[in-house]
């Protein structure tokens, strides 16, 4: 393993802001860490770059311990949220900064930077000035700068947070293709799932300074762990219920549930694609409380009589307008059983 | 840290010790009863209490003299901006016996002002507080301006966009943000004026006198150092006292501030009331800063011929040992020696002191650093004299004993003016540079000094203009066959006779033209580094 953490605990007075966390990150791979603001993923990083001591466990590189290791020595990349370029220096300064402390030759810095600001899609740029780049260049020439030492592992905290919406898309995919060409082994945060999912081959969840969930984009996307993660993700058609054989009891009524779910009480995720509109008189009544334009498909709210608010993914043409009355079927396909029942009712 | 600390316990705490061990114990024995003694005679209570009121109301009026200063050199842009910068900074380098003497021929018996309207302010205490505001109308200029030009204009306009009116805004935010400048800058001031010497020796007359005369007067006149001891662990006290308050206050919370290029926030004044308070500055600086000043070099040239500069470079009738003429090479000598130690041994402190993780212990360390401003500067000196005489440590015959005890003096404004920039610098930005690899003090050279460039150079020109300037405790011990300008200025004051007097004046002159050259010099750099920040 390139890296590892074991136990990785760090405490702010009394408050575990990483607790004990496990971790593993294999060489060439591009891990993610997804979670919302607080769950201590930038102190994991922190931790894995030497800026954060631990309170308790260990950051192995190559399986050697880091502790007590600066981090100026420990030869791992990090992209700062807000790239904190070096204000006072140009575009190849800020590049050139790596390989200068590293006491690389100057012929060889100059080919570096220009090698590295080439990859990054902005060639010649090296005389230009920090302060009249916009934000997208901003971020190419910071992932320039923390490429340019070769670090075995690069970090990035929050990499796209600050730009607009369709540059992020476009530079997720650049990302993720220039990793792959350099076979970099890149640990990332972010709270933005979709930034997650389209950069990562390994996604993990964090919540409260632990892990929730690790695995491919796919599986946390499609069998989420717990009601936290779903409810992360963005799914909100949550609610406890209790499975016997093939229908599971929960507020909205029977559900079906898919072959082999595991039986007892437990929490109940519908996906909005499993939330079939029917005639009022067929399914669950429910009154359409609200209607957003999704792009590809508009999202319903639904509000049932006595149970919590459900939401549906509706074709364009199909949608109903708010106040019209409808009735709701599930399909067993789209309903996942979660890892366990906990506070429901919350953010319904 | 290591070497600022070793720097202030051989070179302040050690004499200080040594002159109050010499004052207070008599056969071996220490007399604290002594201290109360002469803290009951009631001239030295109105020494007390002259000291307080006037160093008081010598702080409120600079501020309210100098803060709309303050404002116009950091956001107006006008013709002459550079060398007016340099004017204001004159004064505050010029010794304080011959400020004294500038205001006594403007305001005093047969002055400037007594010949046209027949009005004279020396017998009353203005004069005292207008040399006061004229000598620390740079401090605030400097400590305040600097910082105040270099904040981000936006945030004042954030704050108009949310509903706040212009003067609320400038309240809520840019006060705010200036208000640990400000602070320091009014610190400043009152310890300059609480110890004033110069200025009040000779404006003050028979009638107003403080502690640091009075301590002088003491030393040299009726020779009694236990007298003089206690005066000084009474000053020692207030000072303090006064640095633990400031120490409390600055517990305050550091915010890291945005901090902009100052040429980018400057700009041409806008409507009639802008013009108005430029005008107002302008004048203010004029009559209160350049008057005092023109008069100084009117009187120098009062003999034909540049009759008083010609007999500065003869052999004059024995009060040196040398043509005064070589006092400049001494004085600019020793000033640059004073300077390369109090900005190496003040960076450390300051870098020192930036860390978040500072303890308590070195918190504490930064109002120390303030002492040897607070603590009478005669004291210093001869505290060197008796101190540093004999082994281990025997300087008394060495050239660098004059530039300590000015580095001593100069070390505080190196701190003042570096601490405030250094704090607001993004500490993200430092780890930034440690992950790509730069150990912590390449972090320093690479990210924090060309940010704190500007600040170097301004705390540098400050130790510079200080050390040149510097009396109270040079004239102690510089020796007599190389004598710095201030002393030989002093000294030719002592004599009497019309020769005498303007061959001051002249070596005065030349002083501030030394200081306004080095000062011009120094805004010739800071203005063409601006295009690497």
């Amino acid at each position: 393993m390139l890296l590892s953490l074991e136990d990785a605990t760090v405490r702010f007075g009394g408050r575990a802001v990483l607790d004990a966390v496990g971790l593993d990150v294999a060489e060439h791979e591009i891990v993610c860490v997804l979670g919302p603001s607080g769950s201590g993923k930038s102190t994991l990083l922190r931790a894995v770059a030497g800026l954060q001591p631990l309170s308790g466990g260990r950051v192995l590189l190559d399986g050697r311990d880091q502790t007590g290791v600066p981090a100026h020595k420990r030869g791992v990349g990090l992209m700062f949220q807000d790239h904190q370029l070096f204000p006072q220096r140009d575009v190849g300064g800020n590049v050139a900064f790596g390989p200068r402390m590293h006491g690389e030759a100057k012929g060889e810095r100059a080919a570096r930077v220009r090698e590295l600001l080439e990859l990054v899609g902005l060639p010649g740029a090296e005389r230009r000035a920090v302060a009249s780049l916009s934000g997208g260049e901003q971020q190419r020439v910071a992932l320039a700068r923390a490429l340019a030492p070769r670090p075995r592992l690069l970090m990035l905290d929050e990499p796209l947070g600050q730009l607009d919406r369709s540059l992020r898309e476009r530079l997720v995919v650049e990302l993720r293709e220039v990793f792959h060409e350099l076979g970099t082994t890149v640990l990332a945060v972010t709270h933005d799932q979709g930034e997650a999912f389209a950069l990562a081959d390994r996604v993990v969840v964090m919540r409260d300074g632990g892990i929730a969930q690790s695995g491919t984009p796919l599986e946390v996307w499609q069998r989420p762990a717990d009601e936290f993660v779903a409810r992360f993700l963005g799914f909100d058609n949550v609610v406890a219920a209790t499975v016997s054989g093939q229908v599971a009891d929960t507020p909205w009524g029977k559900v079906p549930v898919p072959e082999g779910a595991p039986q007892g009480p437990a929490a109940l995720l519908v996906r909005p694609a499993g939330v079939r509109l029917v005639e009022p008189a067929e399914g669950l009544r429910c009154t359409v409380a609200a209607r957003t334009f999704r792009g590809t498909h508009v999202a319903v709210h639904l509000q049932p009589e006595d149970a919590p608010r459900l939401e549906a993914a509706c074709a364009l043409r199909d949608a109903p307008g708010p106040g019209d009355e409808v009735g709701v079927a599930f399909d067993a396909a789209e309903i996942v059983l979660l890892g366990k029942p906990s506070a429901l009712g919350s953010g319904s | 840290m290591a070497l600022p600390v070793a720097f202030f316990a051989v070179f302040f705490a050690w004499p200080v010790a040594a002159i109050v061990a010499r004052g207070l114990k008599v056969d071996g024995a220490w007399r604290f009863g002594r201290i109360v003694d002469v803290v009951a005679q009631s001239d030295i209570r109105h020494v007390l209490w002259f000291t307080t009121w006037q160093a008081l109301a010598s702080t409120a009026l600079t501020l309210l003299i100098a803060l709309p200063g303050a404002y116009v050199f950091a956001r107006f842009d006008f013709p002459g901006k550079h060398v007016l910068r340099a004017v204001v900074t004159v004064p505050f380098v010029l010794p304080t016996v011959v400020v004294g003497t500038a205001f006594l021929a403007l305001v005093g018996r047969g002055g400037l002002l007594d010949e046209l309207w027949g009005v004279r302010l020396d017998t009353t205490v203005w004069a005292i507080l207008l040399a006061h505001v004229f000598f620390n109308y740079a401090v605030v200029v400097r400590t305040v301006g600097g910082l105040w030009a270099q904040l981000d204009p936006r945030q004042e306009e954030a704050a108009r966009m949310l509903g706040a009116s212009s003067l609320k805004a400038w309240r809520r935010v840019t006060l705010p943000a200036l208000a640990p400048a400000v602070a320091a800058a009014a610190l400043m001031v009152f310890l300059f004026t609480f110890t004033s010497f110069g200025v009040v020796q000779i404006l003050g007359g028979p009638t107003f006198s403080t502690l640091e005369v009075e301590i002088y007067r003491q030393t040299s006149e009726i020779f009694d150092l236990a007298t003089a001891a206690v005066l000084t662990i009474v000053q020692f006290a207030a000072v303090v006292a006064i640095l633990a308050v400031h120490a409390w206050t600055v517990r305050r919370r550091e915010t890291a501030l945005r901090l902009v290029d100052a040429d980018l926030t400057a700009r041409r004044p806008r409507g009639a009331g802008q013009w108005a308070l430029l005008a107002g500055v302008l004048v203010t600086v004029v009559v209160l800063l350049l008057l005092p000043l023109a008069v100084l070099v009117q009187r120098s040239l009062g003999a034909a011929d540049f009759g008083y500069y010609r007999a500065l470079g003869g052999e004059d009738g024995g009060t040196f040992l040398v043509p005064p003429i070589e006092a400049i090479g001494n004085s600019v000598r020793y000033a640059l020696a004073a300077t390369a130690i109090a900005v190496v041994i003040g960076s450390l402190a300051a870098a020192a002191l930036t860390r978040r993780d500072a303890g308590r212990l070195v918190r504490g360390f930064d109002a120390l650093l303030m002492l040897p401003l607070g603590v009478s500067a005669v004291t210093v000196g001869f505290g060197f004299l008796i101190a540093l005489d004999e082994p281990p440590l025997d300087l008394r015959s060495s050239w660098i004993l004059v530039p300590l005890a000015q580095a001593l003096v100069g070390v505080p404004f190196v701190v003042r003016t570096m601490l405030p920039v250094l704090r607001a610098v993004d500490v993200r930005l430092r780890e930034a540079a440690a992950v790509l690899g730069a150990s912590p003090w390449r972090v320093w050279r690479e990210v924090d000094l060309p940010m704190v460039r500007r600040a170097l150079l301004v705390a540098a020109g400050f130790a510079f203009a200080v050390s040149l300037g510097e009396f109270g405790a040079t004239v102690f011990i510089a020796r007599p066959d190389s004598p710095t300008l201030p002393v030989a200025v002093a000294r030719l004051l002592g004599r009497p006779g019309d020769l005498n007097y303007g061959q001051a004046m002249a070596l005065s002159t030349i002083l501030m033209v030394v200081c306004a050259v080095a000062l011009l010099v120094l805004e010739r750099l800071r203005a063409n580094r601006t295009g690497e920040f």
